[in-house]
């Protein structure tokens, strides 16, 4: 595995190596130490173009956790600024000799154009609408721990499935592995031939009701400017995980959010104090997933000894 | 003098196809017949046994981009393509930097061809002066120079009202109004069509509607002024749909599509393929069948290229910053042949009507069928030959072809313009 730029073109295979690696990685997270030399020599790079505090750090810990090299770049201050294409910002990377890229833009495909464009490791960290493998791969992480399986259960997703790459990963992850998938959103906020991956439920209730997992999005809420949503509170109301819909859920249901979470407008505090939410724990899953990802991609064969 | 035995004459579906040798005297067909006598003194003699021979095609949709995009394509490099694909006549679009708007561009553009370009090159204006969409551009003027259309390609002429006025203004002149048809309100921000591939790949899309809606809105405008409207680049089953409708209630509306909304779907962009970023974007397997069924019923007249070359640096770059648009001119024929005659049974006298008869028709320029007496304009093709798209074989300045890699049948091997042999057996001779 050179790159991880998707789910959906990754094996159910490669999945099952990473998060058994991942949990492997995870019992070096809870040593006093937390240092490993798997990445030493290692010159691992992030390159946000969006802000972002818990999947840069995430990333930027594991790789410090496993011994590498680590530089971030702040597009903000970089020679994007200048007006360096990102082609130019790519071989800029390989001439300062870059082993893996970790990268996050708002265009889907960035990671795939880059890593036809380069000779290093490619990490998709968030691309557009399109893919955000490492979150789905701490998700899957987070519902193997607690549940003991990723096998044959009932998924739903709420919120905003069109623009949300969390959700598509997830699709694309849990999929492989005979899980039943139900989503639900506003009209429009639910993308065209989604029904060929999921089932689309009518109603809030419907969506919730009897499902070993609930995913909830996160919701930007530029979207109301764009006329995908009318207002917080009344997306609170009819789309929120709120007390009135926990009557629909029960106590053995995880609560999974990606984060950062608008409070009382995708799900309410009260929600997410819940025994089963697993909010936190999916922060701290994310580093070992990505410990897994780093040590995989640096490896020619691709398999942990 | 050049002899050209053996061949099989296609110049129309309605003509039967007719195996005769040409003598070409000067610019002219002198003689059509069997057995004309060979004289290897002063006869360049080309043997066309086994080929097909036909009238040369008319572009009524193609980029050029001289002035100001030279480092895309210019008048020579774009004449030189369209001539390689078989193209003797061609209309260029006016969204060039500065833009065709006023009778000095229409008279640079013709000045400038008359210099460099081997082939017949027609520049179409400007309905808006600086493509703005706001106040008409100086539409007599234009046409008193030589534009032969009128069009804003590349965007849509958003107000109904100027529109309309434009459609009105045009009759004075008998110059057809080419409307690029893109709600930019529905269309803001996409970059492929709206379905499967886009919540596949996380793309944004673009509706259908957004073409279809001013499709409608144009046909209705049209059927109100009588004035001639040409829908260009005609992409969904919905537009096609209302066409037909627009012809069976008698408005004056023509249509045309592109050789890739014929053959290719939206699929082509799953791996980011920035090469098959084109507007209106690739639509669905529904939507090719569609369209080739509007183009059997003669609900769409004809095919242009859209020929849009960009430099490759425009192309390999993030896809929401790449340049949309294919080069077209050299692959038209053979897709047109792969994928109407060999894969949905067109017979290959349509082929020549949708890329000689009727975009002549439209700009108002008579058919120059292969007759004795006639100017000697026409291809000899390979209808059997097998090639493979690849960079190295392109003519155009610009590589971003959406065909790129694929293997298509029929090759236009010879193309003849006004008496002189401009290509041979694959090679340009100018």
């Amino acid at each position: 595995m050179k790159h991880l730029l998707g789910l959906r073109e990754l094996s159910k295979e490669d999945i099952i190596k990473i998060l058994n690696l991942a949990k492997d990685m995870k019992t070096i997270l809870k040593s006093e130490t937390k240092k490993t030399p798997h990445l030493q020599g290692y010159s691992v790079v992030t390159l946000f173009y969006e802000n972002s505090t818990r999947t840069r750090t995430s990333f930027e810990l594991a790789a410090k956790f496993m011994s590498a090299n680590t530089t971030s770049i702040s597009v903000q201050t970089s020679s994007v600024q200048k007006g360096e294409s990102l082609l130019d910002t790519v071989k800029t990377l390989e001439a300062l000799k870059t082993d893996v890229l970790i990268v996050r833009h708002s265009v889907s495909g960035v990671p795939h154009f880059i890593a036809k464009n380069c000779s290093f490791s490619v990490i998709n960290a968030g691309d557009g609408m399109n893919e955000h493998p490492t979150q789905a791969l701490l998700d899957m992480f987070t519902i193997r721990e607690r549940l003991g399986t990723i096998e044959r259960l009932k998924i739903a997703i709420i919120g905003d499935i069109l623009h949300s790459r969390v959700a598509r990963s997830n699709i694309w992850g849990l999929s492989k592995f005979d899980n039943q998938i139900t989503v639900f959103g506003p009209q429009t906020l639910i993308p065209p031939y989604i029904e060929n991956f999921a089932y689309v439920a009518s109603s809030l209730e419907e969506a919730v009701s009897g499902k070993d997992v609930v995913i909830d999005l996160r919701i930007q809420l530029e979207r109301q400017k764009r006329g995908f949503i009318t207002s917080k509170q009344e997306y609170y109301k009819f789309y929120g995980l709120n007390e009135d819909i926990m009557r629909y859920i029960s106590g053995s249901t995880l609560i999974m959010h990606p984060g950062p979470v608008n409070r009382g407008v995708e799900i309410s505090s009260e929600v997410m104090q819940l025994p089963n939410s697993t909010i936190d724990e999916q922060v701290t899953n994310g580093i070992a997933v990505r410990m897994a990802v780093l040590y995989l991609c640096t490896r020619k064969e691709g398999i942990y000894r | 003098m050049i002899l050209i035995k053996n061949a099989q004459i296609v110049n129309s579906i309605h003509d039967k196809n007719e195996k005769a040798d040409i003598l070409i005297v000067d610019d002219k067909i002198e003689k059509i017949g069997i057995n004309i006598e060979e004289n290897p003194d002063n006869m360049i003699i080309i043997d066309a046994s086994g080929k097909y021979v036909m009238p040369s095609f008319t572009d009524i949709h193609c980029h050029l981009r001289e002035p100001g995009f030279e480092y895309k394509e210019d008048i020579k490099s774009g004449s030189r393509a369209a001539l390689a694909g078989g193209f003797t006549t061609i209309c260029c679009m006016p969204n060039t930097n500065p833009p065709i708007d006023n009778r000095a561009m229409i008279a640079y553009i013709k000045y400038r061809a008359k210099e460099v370009s081997p082939i017949e090159v027609l520049p179409v204006g400007a309905i808006t002066k600086g493509l703005s969409g706001e106040e008409l551009a100086e539409i007599g003027f234009m046409k008193e120079e030589g534009a032969i259309a009128i069009s804003d390609d590349g965007k849509c002429v958003m107000n109904a009202n100027i529109m309309r006025n434009a459609l009105l203004y045009s009759k004075d002149f008998s110059i057809p109004v080419i409307s690029h048809c893109e709600d930019s309100n529905l269309s803001e921000g996409g970059q492929i069509n709206l379905g499967y591939v886009s919540t596949i790949t996380g793309l944004r899309g673009i509706p259908r509607e957004a073409e279809s809606i001013i499709v409608a809105r144009d046909i209705l405008l049209a059927k109100e002024t009588k004035a001639h409207l040409h829908i260009t680049h005609v992409s969904t089953k919905e537009s096609v749909r209302l066409i037909k409708i627009a012809k069976e209630w008698g408005v004056n509306v023509t249509a045309d599509t592109c050789p890739h909304y014929i053959s290719l779907t939206e699929e082509e962009v799953l791996g980011f393929n920035t090469n098959a970023k084109v507007n209106p974007p690739l639509r669905t397997q529904e939507d090719v069948e569609a369209l080739i069924e509007g183009l059997k019923e003669g609900v769409i007249d004809c095919i242009s290229t859209d020929h849009a070359p960009h430099h490759k640096d425009e192309k390999n770059v993030e896809f929401n910053l790449a340049a949309s648009g294919t080069i077209g001119f050299e692959t038209a024929f053979s897709v047109l042949f792969t994928y109407l005659v060999e894969k949905n049974g067109f017979d290959i006298g349509k082929i020549v009507e949708l890329l000689h008869h009727n975009p002549r028709k439209i700009i108002g320029l008579s058919p120059n069928v292969i007759k004795e007496g006639k100017k000697a304009n026409l291809v000899i093709v390979d209808l059997k030959k097998k090639w493979e798209v690849k960079e190295d074989n392109i003519v155009s300045k610009s590589k971003n072809s959406v065909f790129l890699g694929k293997l298509l049948t029929s090759y236009v091997e010879t193309v003849i313009y006004n008496g002189k042999i401009l290509k041979k057996d694959g090679v340009l001779n100018c």
